[in-house]
């Protein structure tokens, strides 16, 4: 789960990392107030969960309240990456004399959470690793022991030379690293960390990807999610407990488990037309999943047809089927179906559709095929 | 042969009442799997179907059934403690099916498995299967058949898919093996690999990506290093969009790292066959194996 960077900078704060007070506004004259309060000069963000504000021009520095609402007017209602802005953050402008990258992620291959810091802060980090990946340093974290001072240390010493700021870097990125760890986070990101010209050192950006497997632990969290930054059927597949995400094309799919999906969705492009979706009804599904998939799946209206491809293991065919069924009864169908299941308990499931008259195959090459043709063909 | 899971293989089963534990374990038992016990806190005395014991702690049944492996179906929430359990008493496999847990759950998990001389499979994986002889897990054991082709994937029914065509066109497997969908997984595919490459009877792999990670280019560097057992491969995800999460925790694109079409321009360079659909691993296995 992605959240704000205000919300990111109230997490910081709270453990410890020196990060400049802020005001969120939604509207230019609450932008001004804001910039009154903070003293003046500052600096205006739009909150959106996507990469590259600066460079889309989301972010803009203004010099007084006046100018902070001019910018503000231009910032929001602004469109980046089809993320409409709707709220901006405000914070007091700092003079910088340096900045560096300091960011913690669970890193696949050590399988450990990984501390990074790079001279080179304030751009893209993603770009500092392609281009010159040697200006990047890196610790694995032990996380039965934590961040070790000394490692702390290390990597103060590879960003700053006098002892003194050292030290306060390695109590900063301590500060972070108890912060990832304590709201499970999968992404814990300072980018950048400054020396002001009065040679204090400040975050003054905040980053933070929280686990979504671990947020039963942080019930809090939940109210750190912005239902505008996801698509409403999005919204309601997650809280139903599937998984879905809404794509451009005609072909509606509903599958059990994310590869199938996945490769469903790669047949379908394979053969000519386009997925409208990825959908995972997951493992255990019950009837009642069935006929919530159906629900937002409809609630597309790209949809032309359909796609069942249920592959039984731990999923049950027949449950599929009652729910297929349920659905039926339940809901205004307006497009055609076709239906792939094979494994756990088909036989079963077959003879639950034939009570409604629904045909299922067991090839996926097959029933992609038809549901193409249904939905009107391969695209143009 | 096989790999990992055999005729010797003596299960126990986390979980063993709950709504899945008690369906797969029904399912293991009926394909033959050894199933020497269950482990349900709170339930030790008592009895599953009439015929397995269940124990309250995994350590007491071990000292008592002499397990070698056990398959965990408990929810997120005790899955890591389950793991740690197991590992504890002495089984030298763990495969967990739970789907959900905590990442940094399992940064923690992993080193004590590692300490305890175990090996993990899953999390968030459907397990195992040497058809014939024995599965753990949640694969359905009616689509395979006993042969000479190893299967190991990070996704659940996409690999029954595959495992469906090959047993369609008369291609056995020695065993499946499917490694789970979450970014920090005890078994990889390179450790799937070596131990198929050592095992005598698999003569073909097929290797089952998605996006998300590197772990399937570093996987085809080792194929070429160390590998004369041919391996094959499919990678899911050519049309998911980056930066979203595509069901599984470990299946996003982020910035340009992860994606399939780089992932399969890598197993290519490293002379790995890759199938453009499930239906084309067949016909790839079967030049595979001459």
């Amino acid at each position: 789960m992605k959240i704000h960077e205000y919300q990111a900078r109230k997490l910081f704060r709270d453990h410890g990392l020196p990060v400049p007070r802020e005001r969120v506004a939604a509207t230019p004259a609450e932008v001004a107030v804001a910039a009154e309060e903070l003293g003046g000069k500052v600096v205006i963000k739009a909150q959106v969960h996507v990469g590259g504000r600066g460079k889309a021009g989301g972010v803009k520095l203004a010099d007084g309240p006046a100018a902070a609402r001019e910018a503000a007017g231009k910032i929001l209602g602004m469109d980046i990456k089809g993320l409409v802005v709707g709220r901006v953050l405000v914070a007091p402008a700092v003079d910088i004399a340096d900045e560096a990258y300091v960011g913690i992620i669970v890193d696949r291959a050590s399988q450990r959470p990984v501390l990074m810091v790079s001279a080179a802060g304030g751009v893209d980090i993603e770009e500092v690793a392609r281009e010159a990946p040697e200006q990047i340093h890196r610790v694995a974290i032990d996380p039965r022991y934590g961040l070790m001072t000394h490692q702390a240390m290390a990597l103060g010493f590879a960003l700053y030379d006098e002892l003194d700021r050292v030290r306060e870097a390695a109590r900063i990125f301590q500060s972070l690293y108890a912060a990832f760890e304590a709201i499970d986070a999968s992404l814990a990101e300072v980018n950048p960390l400054v020396v002001t010209a009065g040679g204090e050192l400040q975050a003054i950006d905040a980053k933070v990807n929280l686990d979504d497997n671990a947020l039963f632990r942080h019930p809090e969290f939940e109210a750190l999610r912005d239902p505008a930054a996801e698509a409403a059927a999005e919204t309601e597949a997650r809280e139903k407990g599937l998984s879905y995400v809404k794509l451009e094309g005609t072909v509606g799919c509903i599958v059990n488990g994310a590869g199938l999906a996945m490769a469903t969705m790669d047949l379908i492009k394979y053969y000519g037309a386009e997925p409208a979706n990825f959908l995972d009804i997951g493992g255990s599904s019950n009837p009642e999943k069935v006929v919530n998939a159906m629900r937002i799946i409809l609630s597309d209206p790209n949809v032309k047809a359909i796609l069942f491809n249920i592959f039984g293991g731990i999923t049950r065919c027949d449950d599929v089927a009652n729910g297929i069924v349920a659905a039926l009864k339940q809901l205004d169908v307006d497009v055609p179906i076709v239906i792939r299941l094979t494994g756990t308990n088909e036989r079963e499931a077959l003879e639950i559709l034939k009570s409604v008259d629904l045909p299922a195959t067991n090839s996926m090459d097959e029933v992609v095929q038809k549901a193409i043709e249904l939905a009107g063909g391969v695209a143009r | 042969m096989s790999v990992l899971i055999d005729g010797s293989t003596r299960l126990l089963v986390q979980g063993i009442t709950g709504r899945d534990g008690s369906f797969h374990a029904r399912q293991m038992i009926d394909y033959g799997t050894h199933v020497v016990g269950g482990v349900v806190p709170g339930k030790g005395g008592q009895t599953f179907d009439d015929r397995i014991p269940i124990f309250d702690t995994v350590a007491e049944a071990v000292a008592e059934t002499d397990a070698n492996a056990s398959v965990i179906y408990v929810p997120p929430v005790f899955a890591a403690d389950a793991v740690y359990e197991a590992a504890d008493s002495g089984v030298s496999l763990i495969v967990a099916i739970t789907e959900g847990i905590p990442v940094l759950d399992m940064t923690r998990v992993m080193p004590f498995v590692r300490e305890k001389g175990a090996r993990l499979v899953g999390p968030n994986c459907p397990g195992l299967i040497s058809p014939g002889k024995s599965k753990v897990g949640i694969l359905p054991g009616q689509i395979c058949m006993p042969g000479s082709v190893g299967v190991v994937s990070r996704s659940g029914t996409l690999t029954y898919e595959v495992i469906h065509h090959l047993t369609g066109a008369g291609i056995g497997q020695s065993t499946c093996v499917g490694i789970g969908g979450d970014p920090i997984i005890g078994t990889s595919f390179i450790d799937c690999l070596s131990l198929f490459e050592r095992d005598g009877e698999t003569r073909a792999v097929v290797m089952i990506g998605e996006i998300g990670g590197t772990d399937e280019q570093e996987a085809a560097a080792f194929v070429e290093r160390g590998m004369k057992t041919p391996v094959v491969g499919f990678i899911a995800g050519q049309t998911a969009p980056p930066g979203r999460r595509m069901g599984h925790a470990g299946a996003i694109i982020s910035g340009s790292e992860g994606t399939a079409q780089e992932k399969m321009e890598s197993l290519r360079a490293h002379g790995i066959a890759v199938a453009g659909r499930p239906a084309d691993i067949v016909g790839l296995v079967e030049e595979a194996l001459g």
